[in-house]
């Protein structure tokens, strides 16, 4: 998948809690107080769905999932260990 | 959307209404009366399997899907919502090792949960915490040799009498952390609360952590996600759980009714021959209805791992609970006074419906969530996007 292609989805997915068109790739969701808590499972349950990646114990770290660069940059490493 | 069961599920769900017809009906009421649930009842769930439904074979479990798991809390909230909330928290502590926990963690725990060795309960909620239970007061500070010293209280945990294992929520330095600690640790002990208008033999307790040891590898996750997404995938199977088991006690009530309308004469006739008691059973029969369709509905998106499952979950619950207090309170209504006496089980699920209202985000919770939700959606139709 390419990062347009991951780009994209995580834009539609985002798109459906917060207004994307007002905030930048680098903005922290949880920190500006966008998103309610519910929004980190569903964080989870949309990257193990769209992805298939399985997020671990391991993975809990905010710098994973606090902006939509990170949620990006956070995809693209699992990506290859996942295929 | 498929909601036709197949031959496995038929046969599960024949054999999870089976056990409940033959272990749970006739114990419920004398349990309930005596504010306990005995070890042997108990023993019955884990023979069946039904304590490690959820966890994998691979670690001593059945491996059983979400639908099936659904139709066996249905059955069991047929029968007793209090043995319900016992395969809750049970269950809730089981999703949460099952996701976050490390390797070790899962090798760990999981068999014994499985096979009922350790029952497991849940303590979120303190005294003075609630709905605003990402806000808990009890702490957690690390010590030199890097175990950890809880310091706090936890109030209203289900079978809390009963479990050795607790998941426990704590804050470090303002992070919300969870904890798995064990009964016998130094500075924990637990004290039953009595007095509860329903889930009368869900033997509540509360939990006195005062400086309880807990080793370093019983963090659960990581400090700082205790709350998001240790506690959250608990509560997410709760309210799954609790939605299924309130589709259970409304059919145990509508059932009840039919049974009871058949028998009952008054004027003459059979009080089923009164239009205003057909109307409150075709009320019922609806509502009823209605409430499994969203459980089913989540059912079908648990099984996807869609993550629009954590709304429709809160709206299943919410709407399911909300149908079982108006089905019971019907029922009890149509039994007159035999409705208000223990020697008709409606008396109990009226008092056991109230509770499903509260419990696993109280229905308040799920109304702020369920509304903001939708204006999100609506926001999405707006600009033209998705299906909402
Ligand atoms: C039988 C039983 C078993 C339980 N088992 C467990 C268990 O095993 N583990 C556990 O951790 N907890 C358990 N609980 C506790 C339960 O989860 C809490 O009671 C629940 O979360 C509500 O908290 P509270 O009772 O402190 O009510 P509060 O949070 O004090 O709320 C009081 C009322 O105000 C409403 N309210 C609060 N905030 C708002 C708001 N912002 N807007 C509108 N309304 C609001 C609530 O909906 C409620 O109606 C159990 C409770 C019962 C009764």
């Amino acid at each position: 998948m390419n990062p347009e292609e991951i780009t994209l989805k995580i834009k539609n997915f985002a798109g459906q809690y917060v207004n994307t068109d007002n905030i930048e790739a680098d903005t922290d969701l949880f920190a500006s107080g966008m998103v309610n808590s519910l929004f980190a499972m569903q964080l989870v349950l949309f990257v193990e769905k769209e992805f298939g990646i399985k997020v671990e114990n391991e993975d809990l770290d905010i710098d994973n999932f606090k902006s939509l660069d990170a949620i990006h940059l956070f995809i693209q490493r699992k990506l290859p260990v996942a295929s | 959307m498929d909601m036709e069961l197949n031959a496995d599920q038929i046969s599960a769900r024949q054999a999870f209404r089976q056990f409940v017809e033959q272990h749970v009906i006739p114990t419920a009421a004398k349990c309930d009366a005596l504010r306990e649930t005995p070890p042997e009842l108990i023993e019955s769930l884990a023979r069946e399997g039904y304590l490690g439904a959820l966890v994998p074979k691979e670690y001593g479990g059945e491996g059983m899907d979400g639908l099936k798991w659904g139709l066996l809390c249905e059955a069991m909230g047929y029968g007793s919502a209090s043995l319900l909330s016992l395969l809750t928290v049970h269950s809730m502590v089981i999703q949460a090792v099952l996701k976050w926990g490390t390797q070790a963690q899962r090798e760990k725990w999981l068999p014994p949960l499985a096979s009922g060795k350790i029952i497991a309960g849940f303590a979120l909620t303190e005294n003075k915490t609630g709905s605003d239970a990402k806000n808990t007061k009890t702490s957690a500070r690390q010590q030199d040799d890097g175990t950890w010293l809880l310091q706090g209280n936890k109030k209203w945990m289900s079978f809390g009498q009963v479990a050795s294992l607790f998941l426990i929520l704590a804050q470090i330095d303002g992070k919300a952390t969870a904890f798995l600690v064990e009964r016998g640790s130094r500075g924990f002990s637990t004290e039953p609360i009595t007095g509860m208008m329903g889930f009368r033999s869900a033997m509540l307790a509360q939990l006195h952590m005062d400086d309880c040891l807990v080793p370093a590898e019983n963090i659960l996750g990581r400090p700082g996600f205790g709350f998001s997404h240790v506690i959250g995938t608990a509560l997410d199977q709760g309210r799954y759980s609790i939605a299924w088991g309130c589709a259970g006690l409304a059919r145990a009530c509508v059932d009840a009714c039919l049974d009871y309308t058949d028998q009952r004469e008054q004027f003459g006739v059979p009080i089923r021959e009164h239009q205003l008691i057909q109307e409150m059973i075709a009320d019922m029969i609806t509502q009823s209805r209605a409430a499994q369709m969203l459980c089913f509905r989540a059912a079908s998106l648990k099984e996807q791992g869609d993550p629009s499952l954590i709304m429709e979950t809160s709206m299943a619950k919410y709407f399911a609970s909300r149908a079982a207090v108006k089905i019971a309170s019907d029922a009890v209504q149509i039994h007159g006074a035999n409705g208000c006496s223990n020697q008709f089980p409606v008396e109990r699920h009226f008092r056991d419906a109230k509770i499903m209202e509260i419990i696993e985000g109280s229905n308040q919770m799920q109304q702020i969530i369920i509304a903001r939700y939708g204006y999100q959606r609506h926001q999405i139709k707006k600009k033209g996007g998705g299906n909402p």
